[in-house]
């Protein structure tokens, strides 16, 4: 077993990865209306910056896809849909409203969608859990793997600030992954090693 | 030895190539390939695209066009052969001897390779194919000891490729119908094993139950590894008694026996996992350059643990050591 | 429409293997008999002294035997074995290319186990000298009429009974199962005469192991399905030995060809005969191959 029983735990009870109820707690305050707001702008760009992605999810494009972070108390419904893409942050999701739910750590679910972790791998170590349309999240985990979802083109600044951007973003991804205990990333693809 | 990557997509296949694949295999998007996924694959233009490149770096492509072609279809895998060979695909790797014909015969100077899917594993029958279909590779089932394999390899005339890292078939490639059983959709015939589309994963009473076309597979307790629902790695019930009768969850993790493939005349070393992800990838053929280097410079190999890329988290050697029958 | 008897898959004691084919030469209203060890060839010496016997006795009952080859030989003395049995006077029946190599050039039979999925694989193996392909239990009903129609064509075979072969491997899992090597298996197998079986852990039966070979659970029982077969120029339909009574499968399935009796009465009488499992035909309508398909009526 890789680091499945050896992961540091912050405190007692603690699933690794997870942020502290304390902060889950703050979160838990925030206004929902901008989170949707950025949230919908980011998966926009996502869609403008990488137009086979839709392609890939074929049929499965129009499947609504519940993204579960554990340790949030919200959820993300998204429809990712060629022509009217929708996203909803709601507090709570019943299983009637979803074809696919993804659910684990927010941290964990982050790194998914930028390439740090293998889905197969946290789902085999239970830190990913899927429910409902396989198909359709392996459609979708395979159109993600396809795109290069960068932080720095994602946050929409110029492109001389985007590698500053996507080093920062990494590496603070890194710091949090290792103080809540995330399971371990990939490493960053090096150079050739021929 | 050559290493050879997974490129389940236009992206993996970039990724590969700039860390060092000696060369990359890929298929189409539909069932002329063993691995025939949802979102998985390539488009004719993006194996063009792929093939310059992979080229202008001087990686080669494989294309995999090994499934075994439909009744009355087969014109749909001629087109994916012609569609490889425009591309300048370097390599096809074809199982089906209805398909093997036609591609030799229509395009003799194109190199063919011998999928795994076509499980030869003697002298005989590789000797078949390269007499009569002029195949200048084969890609060995992961049937064979590390023993026999070198046996094969100085009794063969043409290159061997060997599965390095990945998932294990555990019964004989191209020859298991046990996904169609439970889901009508087959390797051989639908290009998938166990598709997800038939996949169910429900939470039981404080356990994960997998089911594959209504058949549950295994049970998972909470806090324990889980797996996808591959019909052969289930667990399941023998005289009474809960067990993996054909075999564990487990990964093929061949980097400690890379001196002993190199002694036995393995020309290629074969990464599996088209349907990985990039971080999969990334890590694996990482791994496998480095140890290959060191084995070429006689280096002491670099020791990774892929462990958490293997399915159970657990890494075997396979049918490369006996003991495993 | 003609009647084979494909080869006995499981490890039946050689006494009870030879008085088996002794009623099947006398009784059964089988064209062809497929004679010989498929799955272990650890399995064979035993019956190797008691074969020269059956072999004789089926033809003298009319029957025309073919000789079954190993489906996955790897070992030089498995190789051996065929290429030497090749030579004999009774066509193979081969389940893999290393066999195939060996019989090309002269008639033969092609099992279950190759892979024969559409016209050009079949026109590469007619070009071989393939007399009968026994198509494998996964091709739907599309995927025959399609090769029915096939020029060149040999005579097509469909498995029409008993537990579909769907897999082989390099490891025993009768071995597995009872904590044992393969190579020191003290033969488990012979225990479990019509394969041992694997239960999901609800408790639902799913395979049957048989050494190295997996098959389905449920047994295949065609009945209905035959007027479509023979309609798409199928030759032949091949029961596999069970343990149930194979002379009156046999007979049913003769009387359900002749007319005699129709596919509800075929099928019942089967039922009486209690098969191993659940009776299965999903695999010729395109569905699970565990699935069973009520007849339209």
């Amino acid at each position: 077993m890789a680091d499945f029983d050896t992961a540091p735990t912050l405190f007692a009870g603690h699933r690794r990865g997870h942020l502290p109820p304390s902060v889950a707690r703050a979160i838990g305050v925030l206004p929902r209306l901008p989170l949707e707001l950025a949230a919908y702008v980011m998966m926009r760009r996502i869609l403008a910056q990488n137009p086979r992605l839709i392609a890939r999810l074929g049929a499965h494009a129009s499947k609504r896809f519940a993204i579960d972070p554990l340790d949030c108390p919200f959820v993300f419904l998204i429809e990712p849909s060629a022509d009217q893409p929708r996203l909803r942050v709601l507090d709570s999701i019943e299983p009637g409203q979803w074809d696919a739910r993804i659910a684990g750590a927010m941290i964990v679910l982050a790194g998914l969608l930028e390439g740090t972790y293998d889905g197969d791998a946290l789902f085999f170590s239970r830190d990913l859990t899927i429910e409902g349309d396989t198909a359709a999240v392996v459609a979708l985990r395979n159109a993600i793997e396809d795109s290069d979802l960068d932080p720095g083109q994602l946050s929409g600044l110029p492109n001389r600030l985007a590698p500053l951007v996507s080093t920062s973003v990494h590496t603070l991804a890194r710091q949090l992954r290792s103080l809540l205990g995330a399971p371990a990333g990939a490493a960053p693809s090096g150079t050739d090693l021929r | 030895m050559e290493l050879v990557c997974p490129a389940g997509t236009p992206s993996a296949l970039r990724t590969a190539v700039d860390i060092g694949a000696d060369a990359v295999y890929c298929g189409f998007q539909d069932e002329t390939n063993a691995r025939n996924f949802p979102g998985l694959n390539f488009s004719p233009v993006e194996l063009r695209e792929g093939v310059s490149y992979a080229h202008s770096r001087g990686t080669k492509v494989l294309v995999a066009i090994n499934t075994f072609a439909r009744a009355g279809g087969t014109r749909l895998w001629q087109q994916a052969v012609e569609e490889a060979v425009r591309a300048g695909a370097d390599a096809i790797i074809l199982a089906d001897i209805g398909v093997l014909g036609w591609a030799c015969r229509t395009f003799p100077e194109q190199r063919l390779h011998l999928s795994v899917q076509a499980a030869a594993t003697t002298p005989a029958a590789i000797r078949f194919y390269v007499e009569r279909y002029g195949i200048k590779r084969v890609v060995l089932p992961r049937v064979l000891t590390v023993d026999e394999i070198a046996k094969l390899i100085a009794a063969i005339p043409c290159e061997a490729e060997v599965f390095a890292f990945g998932g294990l078939c555990v019964m004989t490639e191209g020859r298991c119908q046990l996904s169609s059983y439970a889901t009508g959709e087959s390797p051989n015939m639908n290009g998938v094993c166990s598709p997800a589309e038939h996949v169910e994963y429900r939470q039981e009473g404080g356990e994960l139950a997998a089911r594959l076309g209504g058949f549950t597979i295994d049970r998972y307790p909470e806090g324990q590894p889980a797996a996808y629902p591959t019909l052969c790695k289930g667990r399941f019930k023998v005289h009474d008694k809960a067990l993996h009768i054909f075999e564990e969850p487990a990964s093929l993790d061949t980097l400690l026996l890379l001196p002993a493939l190199s002694k036995a005349g393995v020309t290629a070393l074969k990464i599996e996992g088209r349907q990985r992800g990039k971080a999969y990838l990334t890590a694996t053929v990482k791994a496998f350059r480095e140890a290959l280097n060191a084995l070429e410079a006689s280096a002491e190999p670099v020791v990774h643990d892929l462990g958490r890329f293997t399915e159970g988290g657990r890494g075997t050697t396979g049918a490369y050591r006996k003991t495993w029958r | 429409m003609k009647l084979t008897l494909g080869p006995v898959l499981f490890n039946w004691p050689t006494l009870a293997w030879s008085d088996f084919y002794a009623r099947i030469a006398d009784e059964a209203p089988v064209d062809r008999v497929v004679v010989g060890e498929v799955v272990c060839s650890k399995r064979s010496p035993f019956r190797l002294e008691a074969a020269g016997a059956v072999v004789e006795r089926l033809e003298r009952g009319g029957k025309e035997v073919v000789i079954a080859a190993l489906a996955l030989p790897t070992l030089r003395r498995e190789i051996a074995e065929i290429v030497a049995a090749a030579e004999g006077v009774h066509p193979m029946e081969i389940g893999d290319v290393t066999a195939l190599a060996a019989v090309a050039g002269q008639p033969h039979v092609i099992g279950p186990m190759f892979n024969v999925y559409n016209e050009a694989t079949l026109s590469e193996l007619a070009a071989l000298g393939a007399m009968t392909v026994c198509l494998p239990p996964e091709l739907p009903m599309s995927s025959v009429s399609v090769l029915g129609k096939a020029q060149a064509s040999p005579e097509l075979e469909v498995f029409a009974f008993g537990r579909a072969p769907l897999a082989v491997a390099a490891r025993c899992y009768h071995a597995r199962a009872h904590g044992l090597m393969k190579d020191a298996c003290r033969y488990v197998c012979e225990n479990d005469l019509d394969g041992l079986e694997v239960e999901t852990l609800d408790g639902q039966p799913f395979l049957a192991v048989n050494g190295v070979q997996t098959l389905a659970s449920g047994v295949t029982v065609l009945s209905g399905e035959v007027a479509d077969l023979r309609a798409a120029n199928v030759a032949r339909l091949r029961l596999s030995p069970q343990t149930c009574d194979m002379v009156a499968v046999a007979q049913s399935f003769r009387d359900l060809i002749d007319g005699r009796i129709d596919a509800a009465g075929q099928l019942a009488r089967i039922a009486a005969l209690q098969p191993p499992g659940k009776i299965v035909n999903g695999y010729l309508h395109a569905r699970p191959g565990s699935s069973h398909i009520p007849a339209a009526s």
